[in-house]
């Protein structure tokens, strides 16, 4: 992936001055005193907002409805009222504030639902159900003669090529389907380090099946 | 050219692609550029690349543009 300098250089910083409703949330934020008790509402209300549509938005994929997702709903907010106050620092006036902050329900949700998903998996996280994977994969069953030695061959590669931790994350997110963010968990690692994993594992999987000519090489760049 | 799309599809990795930590970073400035009809896929490329590869975060960007659109209201 792309080393983290490279991101630096193309990111521009432009916190060269807020608009006014943003400073005003930054101010009395840093207050003490009723006025930022009535802003802490007022941020409280507008992420409560989001969180539900957030949790409305997904809930029919992940089976989470009712009450349950009322609650959810709830408790993301209430976490990301506290990520806000406690970051509020590290805002650099690259948005307005109020988008920073919803960044954090979004955040939240995202986070309780990979712990609900923890709770009440509907796979185990360690079976290999690799008849899943043509389905997965778009491979028609009308064509199975002609991909059964591909298959075969990324069977192949994913014993061989893989370390045991990249093929454990593999196994789960790709065979069993089990959502990256309750992998998270799982593991007690981080959204990131299981991406590099997988993403890592795609680049030796890939590589393996070019070398075995199952794959063209790759000869253009991504736009 | 391949003739499996979706199993060379999901193999292949873009390099710029700047991984989980770095998007989710800066997700609110690059929503706020989506949102305003601005070039935020030029601006960052590797976080276009992140959010196309990535289930998880993708699913965050779509959640805060809906929030920053007022789908939330």
């Amino acid at each position: 992936m792309m080393p983290v300098n490279r991101m630096v250089d193309e990111t521009p910083v432009t916190a060269t001055g807020l608009d006014p409703e943003s400073a005003w949330w930054l101010r009395v934020l840093a207050e003490t005193g009723p006025r930022r008790e009535a802003a802490l509402a007022r941020l409280h209300e507008l992420l409560v907002r989001v969180a539900r549509a957030e949790a409305r938005r997904r809930g029919p994929r992940v089976r989470i409805t009712g009450p349950e997702l009322d609650d959810l709903a709830y408790q993301a907010a209430a976490d990301a009222v506290m990520a806000v106050t406690g970051r509020l620092g590290q805002f650099r006036g690259e948005s307005r504030f109020t988008t920073w902050a919803c960044k954090f329900a979004i955040f939240e949700v995202s986070a309780k639902i990979g712990r609900h998903f923890w709770r009440h998996p509907g796979v185990p996280l360690d079976a290999e159900d690799w008849d899943r994977l043509p389905d997965r994969l778009g491979l028609e069953p009308a064509r199975e003669s002609e991909w059964r030695d591909l298959l075969a061959a990324l069977r192949r590669a994913v014993d061989d090529e893989l370390t045991p931790r990249q093929r454990e994350v593999f196994v789960a997110v790709v065979l069993n389907g089990v959502p990256l963010d309750t992998l998270v968990i799982e593991l007690g690692s981080s959204r990131n380090a299981i991406y590099k994993m997988v993403f890592d594992a795609r680049r030796k999987l890939r590589a393996a099946l070019v070398a075995g000519g199952y794959l063209g090489h790759d000869t253009q760049e991504r736009s | 050219m391949n003739d499996w799309p979706a199993l060379d599809d999901f193999l292949r990795t873009d390099p710029r692609d700047v991984g989980c930590d770095q998007a989710m970073e800066m997700l609110h400035v690059y929503v706020e550029l989506v949102a305003a009809g601005a070039l935020a896929e030029q601006q960052y490329p590797g976080i276009a690349a992140h959010l196309r590869a990535c289930g998880p975060c993708g699913e965050d960007f779509e959640g805060l543009l809906a929030a920053v659109r007022g789908e939330a209201d």
